[in-house]
């Protein structure tokens, strides 16, 4: 008896066939550069390969020319370091290079291909097809990425329920090179229609303008990002039908904010991550979400176990890559979200990360890794690092030091300049949002029964 | 010291702190339009507390969402009051 072949779904089949997807960037930010043509197809094939681009635009072009060719490609988001990326590149088993930089150089001996987005989809036709694993880092305890591999089928599982709406215009604050942003462009790509991106050096003026000018219709980004364009006079300017939050709790002063200024609009707060994949969407204006969900959903399965969110589909990803990788599904399929869960009566509601991970406007930070910068100072002895509750980006990182008995006994003077010295070194060694907005001195730290020092949890 | 001059002050140390350009600033001068960003603006909210005592923001019935210079003032005003 022979089994029929499934043929794999590839990102080309869902590209609309009518419509080309039309990427609308700043004007700064798409080289004119060659895209990958047959020839570079024919070499990655069955390779693994990493995508390290400026313009998210290259990305796009060369996920659509791989996908079912490669073997596997990384997904890099923007600003990665190149002791990072080759890291990355090592864990993976990375065998070839796409960047759209012609200056990149990560200290590998494997080919680097300098490509953009300057022709059309390159023919495949009589390439081996196969089903192309889809990897994305993402932030790990160390501060080091875990590297999460996917299927196709599995990133574009909650996308024909959602894309009802006809002729959608789709625009994200965020960058597709991360899980929540590539749904976007993934959405987009099935709608055939302009998808419009914007970059950290965009003034928000100028992206509701291209927006407008698109017919923006559907918008989506973090509570950090909908409270930035609420503050400002352009959200006046927009009217969108769909406004979707995600990577962050949304509260309720958020949720009511956007339906006062958008009272027609469909506003649905997302449940996502790289690991659980699209989780859940909650459409009612209300935080958290509906406590019915727990074994209630079509297609994927919710549970509390231990205080987190525990989350089995077809959508999750497949495993984390690499040598010493972790595992991410348990024996019964579930992935441990980490996102503490409290039930009240007929809701459940978001309380914050288990780890003690902090969320700082939709960005992670772990503790741990701006304690290690912090306890490299000579006059500290410890330090920890927890969060502060914060209006505009939910939590910003504040932290307690102990400094040695030499330094403590110091004058006021001399505490000063350390707690200078303590700062430059963070604002050196760690990305902007990691900094600690106000530090400390404290005479101790308590530390809780097993020995290890007590954080506060959600 | 006004209420006025110490956000003005503060602002004018976090943009310094996180290496920002700013405008000029005005009563009318746009926030998101001033070179300051959400992590900016965040630790400028946060500042305010510390050196105020008051956080308008979580106070409010209803989350506020100043646009210029002079609306975050007057927010403080009206909360230090």
């Amino acid at each position: 008896m022979t089994v029929p072949q499934i043929k794999p779904v590839v990102l080309r089949d869902l590209l609309n066939a009518d419509t080309a997807l039309r990427i609308d960037l700043p004007d700064d930010t798409s080289p004119a550069l060659p895209g990958l043509d047959r020839d570079d197809l024919i070499q990655l094939a069955g390779r693994t390969v990493l995508i390290a681009t400026r313009s998210q635009a290259s990305t796009a072009a060369a996920l659509i020319a791989l996908d079912g060719v490669a073997s596997a490609f990384v997904i890099c988001p923007p600003d990665m370091s190149s002791d990072l990326l080759r890291s990355i590149a090592e864990t993976a088993g990375v065998e070839a290079i796409i960047t759209d930089h012609s200056d990149f150089d990560i200290g590998m001996n494997i080919p680097v291909l300098v490509r953009g987005t300057n022709n059309g989809i390159p023919d495949a036709k009589g390439l081996q097809q196969q089903e192309t694993r889809w990897i994305m880092p993402t932030s790990g305890t160390t501060g080091r990425p875990k590297l999460v591999a996917h299927r196709f089928s599995a990133l574009i599982g909650a996308i024909s329920s959602t894309s009802a709406s006809t002729n959608p215009v789709w625009a994200t604050f965020y960058d597709i090179r991360r899980y929540g942003g590539l749904q976007i462009f993934l959405r987009a790509c099935a709608a055939g229609a302009r998808l419009v991106l914007t970059n950290p050096t965009e003034q928000l003026g100028d992206f509701i303008g291209r927006c407008t000018a698109a017919g923006v219709t559907h918008l989506t980004g973090t509570p950090s990002h909908w409270r930035r364009l609420l503050m400002s006079p352009f959200a006046s300017q927009i009217d969108p039908a769909y406004v979707r939050l995600s990577g962050e709790i949304a509260d309720r002063a958020i949720l009511d904010a956007l339906r006062a200024k958008w009272p027609s609009a469909a506003i649905i707060h997302a449940y996502a991550s790289t690991e659980a994949g699209v989780g859940f969407e909650v459409s009612d204006g209300q935080e958290g979400f509906p406590a019915a969900y727990l074994g209630g959903l079509p297609g994927i399965y919710l549970k509390i176990e231990a205080d987190t969110l525990r989350i089995r589909s077809s959508r999750t990803a497949l495993t984390y890559v690499g040598p010493d990788a972790p595992v991410l599904l348990d024996d019964d399929g579930f992935v441990d979200t980490d996102d503490v869960v409290e039930r009240v009566g007929d809701r459940c509601y978001f309380r914050g990360r288990r780890s003690g991970v902090v969320n700082v406007g939709g960005n992670k930070v772990h503790p741990e890794e701006v304690e290690r910068v912090i306890n490299l100072h000579p006059s500290v002895s410890m330090s920890r690092v927890r969060s502060r509750r914060n209006p505009i980006l939910g939590d910003l990182i504040v932290a307690d030091v102990v400094l040695k008995p030499s330094a403590s006994a110091a004058s006021e003077l001399d505490h000063t300049k350390l707690k200078d010295e303590i700062l430059s070194a963070c604002r050196r060694d760690l990305a902007r949002h990691k900094v600690p907005v106000a530090l400390e001195f404290s005479a101790s730290l308590p530390l809780i029964g097993s020995g290890k020092m007590g954080r506060q949890h959600a | 010291m006004a209420v006025k001059t110490r956000i003005l002050d503060i602002i004018t140390r976090v943009a310094a702190e996180q290496e920002r350009r700013i405008s000029k600033l005005t009563d009318e001068t746009v926030l998101t339009d001033s070179g300051l960003d959400s992590l900016c603006f965040a630790i400028i909210v946060a500042r305010l507390e510390d050196e105020l005592g008051v956080d308008p923001f979580s106070q409010a019935e209803e989350i506020p969402f100043p646009r210029t210079v002079g609306d975050l003032v007057a927010l403080y005003d009206r909360g230090a009051e």
